[in-house]
């Protein structure tokens, strides 16, 4: 960036309040246009411009504005919004939270420039995304498929292994034709603790895929205004590889309770009106701005497909992060920690995810034409046995009639054998004749879900498919 | 035009110094982009504006340029097919993968036109004038109305041909002797209801060809219905499917606030899917609004009123229109989120303390008229609630509630176990069924009222049932009521449950619905007398018609009636068996 000298102004801060500067405007600035405020100290921060009137304007610091003086601070205009340079070399990169090289390496060749508040998608320009990715998990693929193009987050809980599922999802995900293209994983590390951060980095280098990685990492220890520039930083990324490069793109970000922390933080300090829980009201939209931008965009060859984890606070799936985020996003993969005690990995709470973007994926032409059938009455007995184990808990095994018991059983089976993977990963047939063959321990009488042809085709002859 | 220029600017809200009479509500466009804004407060010299669209880079001293009108849409033949943003500025065209902010010029669309009129006829506002087509010999022809609020005699009327939509066709003489232009389009201010001439009372049911709704829960042409549900209970894909299958003529689904993929889905479905009725693509009787959740939030709040504007246009017509708005949760948020910016006093939740009536407001728009030109036209509101964590004592839920006659809750548990539509038999209710309940009689099903009351007693029954069951087990309830049961799960199984995905079962004709119904009141009225005869309850669970019933709706498709025929001798033939000698044994 060229350094323009006629757009310094010293001495015209008035007023340090929190994240904000209040100073004398002596030069033409547009609203939300980036700066750098610089304390006497020559550190440089970023900001941009929150509010503009003839003689004044704020700025909103994204770093803190502890040490800056009245006198001594300087501000530099850049003339334009917050925008991130890119190029084809930011893959194997680690960058900050707000897009600076950190791992030392020389700073990244500049092809673009871009704004990374992004651009809105036109709704009729996208494409509808039905590439089935199979990801090599079982309640994942058969019961909730993930699609190109999809935003769908884990919702999680302190000391659930969200990241390990997450890196196993980035190393497995592949398309079942086997075509390779072109593709990258974006990560965003929001707020996370440095040893996570650098277990991410290790998983991935052990996988591989390191090569194929942009990291973003803003540290517990960094700023919190900044956690609100990470995932744009990484977004602006992803959109670059993916709508420029043609590249199929999958963004991991960690943790959106960080960042929602973060924008409840920067709101109370600019004095707005809280809304539930004292986050702000403009919550719903500001997450869209992020959830929306995954996607893909008729005749551009890339996808970006998003996999944002948020630890629920208390695990209460109705605090408002959790509540928010399931608004926007396409499903959810829900962890369990009971079945995280149970020792069963991938601990996926089957019931309460869902993928919205599944019907498109699969089926006839897609995976398999009696996929949905399956999916469903997987659902339908599953959700009986909760019904049941709830009747047991109450009266006993004893009080059930010999039908109940039977799915008493389905539900053990299916959280040991098809929840659980102590296997490693399986492709989607494997994962469907676990499925079928745990169907077959129900009487033919409860599977309302089942047409008879499928139920003559995979339920009658167990023999047949050993 | 009025000119303001710009000082002070935060966010979505600015405040500019003028000399020129602004008016509140008044259209205006803002900076060298022309970003569109509306004016929501006068004070002396200065107005304050609420932007549409994002003001980056704007500055103090930009003009503003008002409009001297309020926010207006453009309402003509240009309209069905097609897919819009909130303030009705069309989507489509090549290159726009990116939406930008600023002012965009609507290319005029081209049109076919036939008048109906000749010089000499005295026209009153809503009148119809002339016919447009998209080409010369096109089927569909859509009405060109005489604006509601102009009149007169004509003067001169083109003749048959091809016109631009905004280009003046009509001319009328009012009554003081001016001149007035007509075009094929108008433009209409979308906060200001279109007049009618007459309210009707609501009456025939506008069928979705859902069984839980049109049997259970109707709603009557020109009703009113709430969708409220959770995150993940079947919202959009409910109004979807009602926006495909039920019998109005022309849909507008709003996505207010929702995700741009999902109208990805529906732009790549409905030109695909047939109308049952017409055998031409659902998209041909569709308008689209998409207002997405990442786009600009005050013209989120804004699509609400440009939706149900362009749906009253079509009304005025004479036809059958359904409006889908969803959410109206995020209308709601969008509120509360200029009202605090605007620094007002919150109300309950946050909201504004208007929030109630802007609901009312809203939902009113809703009846079935007599149109100006004397035509019957109805509009009838379908609106999803979204209530944060699914708690419906939330403000916009229980708003909502006060102004609507059909409420269809969703429910969780049901949408987990991937039952679906996900209605919850026991919370929601329809005030309009008994209004219904003459039209169903004429369709040959006199016993409706009394079938329904039975289903929904049966349904209420086995809520009070699994309760009881939880503390004493299912095997120590009598048989009666085990048999009530297994009626209640039939019920929810084999009439409830609707796949919107499977071909023969996403859309059910009044008279499918009529046979299940029956099928199933006829198992209820055999398997009473059985148990009352002392045949055990799980003989009759083991019957092999159950399943069949079970199944029936994605077995047996439209037109296969015979089948019906087929299973209701089936079902005698299972009970007539166990009634036979094995059917005498005693119950211990």
């Amino acid at each position: 960036m060229t350094v323009q000298a006629d757009l310094f102004c010293a001495d015209a801060v008035t007023r340090i309040e929190g994240p904000l500067v209040f100073a004398r405007r002596r030069v033409e600035v547009g609203l939300n246009e980036a700066v750098e405020v610089i304390g006497a100290d020559g550190r440089v921060r970023l900001g941009r411009v929150a509010a503009v009137d003839e003689a004044f304007m704020t700025i909103e610091t994204l770093e803190s504005t502890s040490g800056l003086t009245l006198a001594g601070t300087r501000i530099r205009f850049v003339g334009e919004p917050v925008t991130f340079s890119l190029g084809p070399g930011i893959l194997g990169r680690v960058f900050d939270g707000v897009g600076r090289v950190l791992d030392g390496g020389p700073p990244v060749a500049a092809r673009t420039r871009v704004s990374i508040d992004g651009a809105i998608i036109n709704p009729m320009r996208r494409a509808k995304p039905e590439d089935f990715i199979e990801t090599g998990i079982s309640a994942i693929d058969t019961l909730d498929s993930l699609v190109r193009g999809q935003k769908l987050p884990i919702f999680s809980g302190g000391g659930l292994p969200h990241n390990r599922l997450a890196v196993d999802i980035a190393l497995h995900a592949r398309l079942r034709s086997g075509k390779s293209e072109p593709f990258a994983i974006v990560f965003a590390g929001i707020g996370v603790p440095y040893d996570q951060a650098e277990a991410f980095r290790k998983s991935l280098e052990a996988g591989g895929a390191l090569g194929h990685t942009a990291l973003f990492l803003n540290l517990a220890s960094d700023s919190s205004a900044q956690r609100l520039l990470t995932p744009r930083f990484a977004l602006t990324a992803a959109e670059y590889l993916a709508y420029v490069e043609g590249r199929h793109v999958l963004v991991i970000i960690t943790d959106m309770t960080n960042y929602c922390e973060a924008l409840r933080e920067v709101s109370a300090s600019h004095g707005e009106i809280p809304s539930r829980k004292g986050y702000p009201g403009y919550m719903y939209s500001d997450l869209a701005t992020l959830y929306e931008r995954a996607g893909r965009i008729q005749g551009r060859p890339g996808s970006v497909t998003q996999i944002p984890i948020l630890t629920m606070p208390a695990d209460d799936i109705t605090h408002p992060i959790p509540d928010l985020t399931g608004y926007i996003t396409e499903g959810q993969i829900t962890l369990d920690r009971k079945l995280d005690r149970a020792g069963v990995y991938p601990p996926i709470g089957v019931l309460p995810s869902l993928s919205r973007l599944m019907k498109d994926g699969i089926g006839e032409g897609f995976t398999h034409p009696d996929h949905p059938a399956l999916a469903n009455q997987l659902y339908a007995a599953y959700a009986r046995t909760m019904g049941v184990r709830l009747l047991a808990g109450v009266v006993g095994a004893e009080g059930l009639t010999p039908t109940d018991r039977l799915f008493l059983e389905f539900g053990k089976q299916f959280e040991s054998r098809f929840v659980a993977q102590p296997d490693g990963a399986r492709t989607l047939e494997e994962s469907m004749a676990v499925g079928w063959e745990l169907l077959r321990g129900l009487p033919e009488t409860e599977l309302a879900r089942l047409s008879d042809e499928q139920i003559k085709r995979y339920l009658r002859k167990p023999a047949a498919d050993g | 035009m009025n000119e303001a220029a710009i000082r002070w600017i935060s966010g979505p809200v600015l405040r500019a110094v003028t000399r020129d009479p602004f008016r509140i509500h008044e259209a205006v466009h803002v900076g060298a982009k022309g970003v569109l804004g509306e004016v929501i407060r006068l004070h002396g010299e200065e107005i304050t504006v609420q932007l549409f669209e994002d003001g980056t880079g704007l500055k103090p001293g930009d003009p503003v340029q008002g409009q001297e009108a309020p926010l207006s849409v453009r309402l003509g033949p240009g309209l069905l097919g097609n897919i819009f943003d909130g303030l009705l500025r069309s989507l489509s065209g090549e290159g726009r993968d990116f939406l930008l902010p600023g002012r965009f010029l609507l290319p005029a669309g081209r049109f076919h036109l036939t008048p109906l009129v000749e010089p000499g006829r005295i026209l009153k506002g809503g009148d119809p004038f002339a016919e447009a087509r998209l080409a010369p010999d096109a089927h569909a022809a859509q009405l060109c109305l005489v604006p509601p609020d102009r009149a007169g005699e004509v003067v001169t009327m083109a003749g048959r041909g091809e016109y631009a939509d905004d280009e003046p066709v009509l001319t009328l003489r009012d009554g003081q002797g001016r001149n007035l232009q007509v075009a094929m389009s108008h433009s209409w201010p979308v906060r200001v209801p279109r007049p009618v001439a007459k309210r009707l009372p609501v009456d025939p049911p506008l069928l979705t060809g859902q069984r839980i709704l049109d049997c259970l829960f109707p709603v009557a042409r020109g009703g009113k219905a709430m969708v409220p549900g959770g995150f993940g209970t079947g919202k959009t894909v409910l109004l979807e499917t009602i926006a495909k299958w039920c019998d109005a003529e022309v849909i507008i689904y709003l996505g207010c606030g929702e995700r741009g993929n999902e109208m990805a889905g529906v732009l790549d479905e409905f030109p695909r899917l047939e109308d049952p009725k017409t055998g031409r693509p659902l998209m041909e009787r569709m308008v689209v609004i998409a207002n997405t959740s990442n786009m600009p939030v005050a013209a989120r709040e804004a699509s609400v009123y440009t939706g149900i504007t362009v749906a009253e246009y079509f009304r005025d017509q004479g036809l059958r229109v359904a409006l889908m708005a969803d959410s109206t949760s995020r209308w709601a948020e969008a509120l509360r989120e200029v009202s605090g910016r605007l620094g007002e006093l919150p109300g309950e939740g946050g909201y504004p303390a208007y929030l109630s009536t802007r609901l009312a407001e809203f939902y009113e728009r809703a009846a079935r008229v007599t149109t100006l030109s004397g035509k019957n036209g109805s509009l009838t509101v379908m609106g999803a609630v979204s209530p944060p964590s699914s708690d419906f004592s939330e403000p916009v839920t229980i708003h909502t509630k006060r102004y609507v006659r059909n409420f269809w809750a969703l429910d969780r548990k049901r949408a987990q176990a991937r039952f679906y539509p996900a209605i919850d038999p026991i919370s929601s209710y329809s005030e309009d069924a008994d209004v219904l309940a003459l039209w169903w009689s004429k369709q040959g099903a006199p016993a409706w009222a009394a079938q329904r009351r039975r289903f929904l007693t049966l349904l209420e029954e086995q809520t009070r049932l699994e309760r009881m069951a939880r503390i004493l087990g299912k095997d120590a309830l009598p048989p009666g009521q085990r048999l009530t049961l297994l009626c209640a799960e039939l019920i929810n199984d084999g009439f409830l449950r609707q796949s919107a995905f499977s071909v023969k079962d996403r859309y059910a004709s009044p008279r499918k619905q009529i046979r299940m119904m029956g099928l199933l009141t006829r198992f209820m009225e055999r398997a009473e007398a059985a148990v009352g005869s002392g045949v055990a309850v799980e003989r009759i669970a083991a019957l092999p018609i159950l399943r069949r019933l079970q199944r029936m709706g994605e077995d047996i498709a439209e037109e296969e009636y015979e089948r019906f025929d087929a299973l209701e001798q089936m079902l005698e033939a299972d009970f007539g068996a166990l009634s036979g000698p094995s059917g005498e044994e005693k119950p211990s």
